[in-house]
């Protein structure tokens, strides 16, 4: 790995101030960014360790949740008031790495976590728009089956903006479900964004993978009223049954009276550059019946659009068969959360 | 869960079983150290930087900013190596072709191993790249004949067969490239005191080391020492010797000073060697009531341009089943790829799937349960040269399996089983896996202290030497295994060989009862021709060895202790030295190992997920010598059948010929998770044709068969037929 500098930071002011430095990064758990370093996909200047001044707490203030920005995956997961209020969440989390990961891995880290798309993560391709800007996209023309469906930058390999990598967080899909928002700080002070605004579609700078800035630090996520903490299900599609990224997975919610519903939440990972959340779905189920062919209905429309590489055409079914099935299991009555 | 079951006593040996391995203390409190973990005074830290074009030539390496680097002490590339004799398997920067992307092209010595990588990526490297022949399936149609070696068998008139068969299977079934990923990944230290060289290195085969690094520096076999006394696991990868090991020699005399030199995960995935993808053509002809008529099995793998490597995977199909005819053949497809290598049962793993998988096509389509259509084309003696097996006891194998799997239960009519969203099914296949065996060399020593040392010019994998060997020599001296000392990984040592294709228990054990035999009877003979001793007298060949004494068979009341026999003998150990004797009849039987391997699983109904929620294997391999090494072996053959079957495949890019997996997050082998009930039984029947302790080597069986069981029971839960491995949830879905 290239040299580096470190440095932990003892405030978030003096964070802040330091992430200023030319190719300074944040150091939360280092799960991911540690990995590229050895990579030698990131090549920070300086890393600058967050992990004391980070808040490790989760407090609920009348209906809403803070989670602070340090808590570490395993803590989120396990929390009384995650899995009593949030039970997407929790098993959003327990469905991704492994324990050792998740026993490192912070909140405000894994809203951070870069692409797993194989092109992206070895430096001897010479073709990542995401790594290397311009460069065109390996991934069109070689093998693509883990890569996204929706929302992806067009275009064939040499395109100079083309990316169809995904994001490969489990907790970042249930956070877009649920409707989260993001708090940080940074030179200007603090500000929210809203979950669906956080992370970005590649566009015309897939390099790009947040609308976060290089200086602004993560101080936390907001939850809001719980509404699915009865009727919710993640449901995660991939290669073996654990330690895998997802193929697809759904994080779907229900708030329902009888078997009539209110409203719903839904997001896909494993589809995308972003958890894909999607709205016109959600909306479709807003007073339906809870049915498969409501279900059914939502999973069309959240998958239209889909566009399909060489070898991923499977996505699309595969995702609205997952869909039908995370909602039918929502449905039902509170369950504990096991895997389908 | 595991269950192990060895209800059939050894009826010859009076067999004392270690409680727990030889070396597991040792390896649980890290006392057990493997290749990169010596202490050598003065070492550098080497790294290897590789080529990532697929074809061409390296034009021109810059390393003047790499050269002033902190830390680097010596960069050798092709433009300033020293001349070596290259194996053709191999890359020792001896020119400046490239044959695949990931190969050898520089090697950077420094004072740590960041310091190492880092100047390694400060090269400025220029290639003249060449059209690279990559893309397998493209290429099929260029497929030839191997060099030599992968002959094909033929028996009977297959044209006329064919026109006798009443059903005929014609199928294609493909298996991917794979990549070992031991725990342990290659290392080498490497140190010269003038044309002397000292190397510890992760390897199966020390001897193999020793003479080759000899052979590409032009030393004299006895100058190089080779240590190994752990390997961390091999699987087929630390069979040869890859450039490395060489490279490491290369850079510790270029650079004056010992090196170090270690792999890393990604660099597992080309230089040191892969299992070949195949595409297996399979033809099955039978008569209505399933007797086979013709099987064919034709099988085309790939093959580095750098020299022809075949994955044989239709050899086991000449001697497996009784048909009048049969041919196979094996084709290669050159590609520009680092090369082929065993891997696990190399051959019988891959070649199972093709041929298990047809054979429960047939039965399928001849309505004839899959056991039952195995047993109606059993093959009672080797149907190649037609020589009597020297033990086969495949058909309990089959029964035994069945009934502790219950395979009674099953409905032959796929898609049937339902729990919930679950498809269940059944699924079985035969494995098999030849029985080898060679000379081996070894030391018997007895101590003044009443303790026995064994020692072998061999390696311990991980799969249990230190233990059958300690037992071995124990069995044969009627002793208690505690009280031996093995030592093994050390060229001064007396010669072994390379632990592979499951040859290791079924040599060295016959190396050290050889040894074990005549060191007693020196023993013996220092005893009766001392006056001082009770058995004075009596004929050397009536003394025997018993729980640390020396007693006559004739009679048991005369002895005396071992030790007081070496203590008039002046405190001097006795001990003997042999080597292990082919069976002169060996010409006149065939051996090989059995087994019968059943899967149940559960496939999801939407998402498509397979679970393999039981294995249940029996198998006919001899002597198990110690139940917890021997178990294990099987067990962990098992685990990489679900792996082969469900997960495992190295993604090579066909445009950049680079293995875009290199990981083990994206290069999928099982997790718990993914493993679940494993019950394996060995029904213990020694073979005495084939060696002294009835033994047949287990490390590779267990594989065999297992992938394709799990296929045959995916088609029984789904009635999808899934011909290309691995079974992933989009071949599922899309079939």
């Amino acid at each position: 790995m290239n040299p580096f500098n470190y440095q932990r930071a003892t405030a978030p002011e003096e964070a802040v101030r330091a992430a200023s430095a030319h190719g300074a990064k944040f150091l939360g758990g280092g799960t991911n960014l540690v990995d590229l370093m050895k990579y030698n996909v990131e090549h920070p200047t300086t890393l600058i360790d967050v992990t004391r001044i980070n808040s490790a707490q989760i407090n609920t203030t009348g209906d809403t949740t803070m989670i602070g920005a340090g808590v570490r995956n395993s803590d989120l997961a396990n929390h009384e008031s995650i899995r009593t209020n949030y039970p997407l969440l929790s098993q959003a989390l327990l469905s991704g790495a492994s324990p050792q990961l998740r026993n490192m891995a912070t909140t405000g880290g894994n809203l951070l976590q870069r692409t797993r798309c194989y092109y992206f993560m070895d430096t001897a391709f010479p073709a990542c728009n995401k790594r290397i800007p311009g460069s065109g996209c390996a991934a069109i023309q070689g093998f693509n089956r883990i890569h996204a469906i929706l929302g992806a930058s067009g275009g064939g390999s040499k395109d100079a903006t083309a990316c169809i990598a995904t994001n490969p967080s489990d907790m970042n899909v249930a956070l877009a479900a649920l409707n989260a928002t993001v708090h940080v700080t940074g030179p200007k002070g603090n500000r929210t964004i809203p979950f669906a605004e956080f992370h970005r579609l590649p566009g015309t700078t897939p390099q790009l993978d947040t609308n976060l800035q290089p200086d602004e630090l993560i101080t936390g996520v907001e939850l809001p009223v719980p509404k699915f903490a009865k009727h919710s299900y993640y449901l995660k599609v991939r290669d073996r049954q654990s330690y895998a990224f997802a193929l697809v997975s759904v994080a779907a919610g229900l708030e329902m009276t009888g078997n009539t519903i209110h409203s719903a939440g839904l997001a896909l990972g494993g589809v995308a550059h972003k958890p894909w959340r999607s709205l016109e779905a959600e909306r479709s189920l807003t007073g339906a019946t809870a049915s498969p062919a409501a279900f059914k209905k939502a999973a069309d429309l959240a998958l239209a659009g889909a566009k399909p590489q060489e070898h991923n055409a499977f996505k699309i079914e595969l995702a609205k068969q997952s869909i039908v099935r995370a909602f039918t299991l929502a449905a039902q009555e509170q369950r504990q959360g096991a895997q389908a | 869960m595991i269950a192990i079951d060895d209800k059939v006593p050894h009826p010859k040996l009076d067999r004392r079983q270690l409680a727990t391995r030889y070396d597991a203390l040792a390896k649980v409190t890290g006392r057990a150290k493997y290749a990169a973990e010596f202490r050598v005074e003065n070492v550098a830290y080497a790294c290897i930087v590789q080529a990532n074009i697929p074809s061409g030539s390296v034009a021109s390496i810059d390393q003047a900013v790499a050269s002033r680097a902190a830390g680097v002490y010596s960069i050798i590339t092709p433009f300033n190596a020293p001349k070596v004799t290259v194996p053709g398997n191999v890359n020792l920067l001896q020119d400046t072709t490239v044959f695949y992307s990931g190969q050898p092209i520089a090697v950077v010595v420094a004072r740590s191993l960041p310091e190492a990588e880092q100047a390694a990526r400060l090269l400025r490297i220029e290639y003249k790249g060449q059209p690279a022949k990559l893309g397998f399936n493209g290429r099929l149609k260029d497929a030839r004949a191997p060099k030599r070696g992968g002959e094909g068998a033929h028996r009977g008139d297959p044209a006329a067969s064919l026109a006798k068969a009443a059903v005929i299977i014609d199928q294609t079934y493909s298996t991917p490239v794979q990549n070992h990923n031991p725990m342990e990944p290659h290392a080498t230290i490497a140190s010269w005191e003038g044309d002397k060289l000292n190397v510890y290195d992760a390897t199966q085969g020390i001897s193999g080391v020793q003479g080759s690094l000899a052979r590409a520096f032009s030393i004299p076999p006895k100058n190089v020492n080779v240590q190994c006394p752990y390997t961390g696991g091999g699987f087929g990868t630390k069979g040869g010797v890859w450039s490395h090991t060489y490279l490491a020699a290369m850079a510790a005399k270029f650079a004056q000073r010992p090196v170090k030199l270690v792999l890393g995960r990604e660099q597992m995935f080309g230089p040191v060697g892969s299992r070949p993808n195949t595409s297996q053509h399979v033809k099955l002809a039978a008569s209505s009531e399933g007797k086979l008529l013709l099987v064919q099995h034709e099988s085309t793998c790939y093959t580095s341009l750098m020299a022809d490597w075949i994955e044989s995977a239709a050899a086991a199909t000449a001697l497996l089943y009784d048909s009048e005819s049969l041919t196979t053949a094996h084709n290669l497809v050159d590609l520009n790829l680092g090369m082929g290598t065993w891997m696990r049962a190399p051959g019988e793993a891959t070649g199972s799937v093709g041929l298990e998988i047809a054979l429960d096509e047939l039965a399928d389509k001849l309505k004839i349960d899959p056991v039952q259509l195995r047993l109606i084309n059993y093959a009672d003696k080797d149907p190649r040269q037609g020589l009597p097996w020297s033990s086969k006891n495949l058909r309990e194998c089959y029964s035994q399996a069945a009934e502790r799997f219950g395979w009674s239960k099953r409905n032959a009519k796929p898609g049937q089983h339902r729990e919930g969203n679950k498809l269940i099914g059944y699924g079985m296949a035969t494995a098999n896996y030849g029985a080898g065996r060679r000379p081996s060399s070894a030391v018997v020593r007895f101590l003044p202290n009443g303790r026995v040392y064994v020692g072998v010019g061999t390696q311990d994998l991980g799969t249990g030497t230190y233990t059958i060997l300690a037992q071995t020599a124990a069995d044969t001296l009627f002793m208690d295994p505690a009280l031996v000392d093995v030592q093994l990984g050390d060229t001064t040592l007396p010669l072994s060989g390379g632990s592979g294709g499951s040859t290791t228990a079924a040599s060295v054990c016959p190396g050290v009862y050889d040894a074990a035999v005549q060191a007693r009877l020196k023993l013996a003979q220092l005893a009766v021709a001392d006056a001082q001793s009770p058995l004075h007298g009596a004929a050397a060949e009536d003394v025997e060895t018993r729980d640390g004494k020396l007693c006559l068979k004739s009679d048991g009341s005369k002895s005396e202790l071992i030790t007081a026999v070496i203590a008039r003998n002046g405190n001097t150990p006795v001990e003997a030295t042999a080597t292990s004797e082919m069976p002169k009849d060996r010409n006149t039987f065939s051996s090989h190992s059995w087994g019968a391997i059943f899967a149940e699983v559960a496939v999801d109904a939407d998402t498509h997920m397979v679970q393999v929620r039981r294995m249940v294997g029996t198998y006919d391999i001899g002597t198990l010598i110690n139940h917890t090494t021997g178990t294990n072996q099987l067990v962990g053959g098992v685990v990489w059948g679900i792996s082969m079957a469900l997960h495992e495949e190295s993604l090579i890019d066909n445009t950049y010929g680079r293995t875009v997996n290199e990981n083990l997050a994206e290069y999928h082998v099982p997790v718990n998770a993914d493993v679940h009930e494993i019950d394996v039984t060995a029904i213990n029947i020694p073979d005495y044709r084939f060696n002294p302790l009835g033994a047949r080597g287990i490390g590779e069986i267990g594989i065999t068969g297992a992938a394709a069981a799990i296929v045959n029971a995916i088609y029984n839960a789904t009635g999808k037929r899934i011909r290309d491995l691995p079974v992933t949830v989009d071949k599922i879905m899309q079939a």
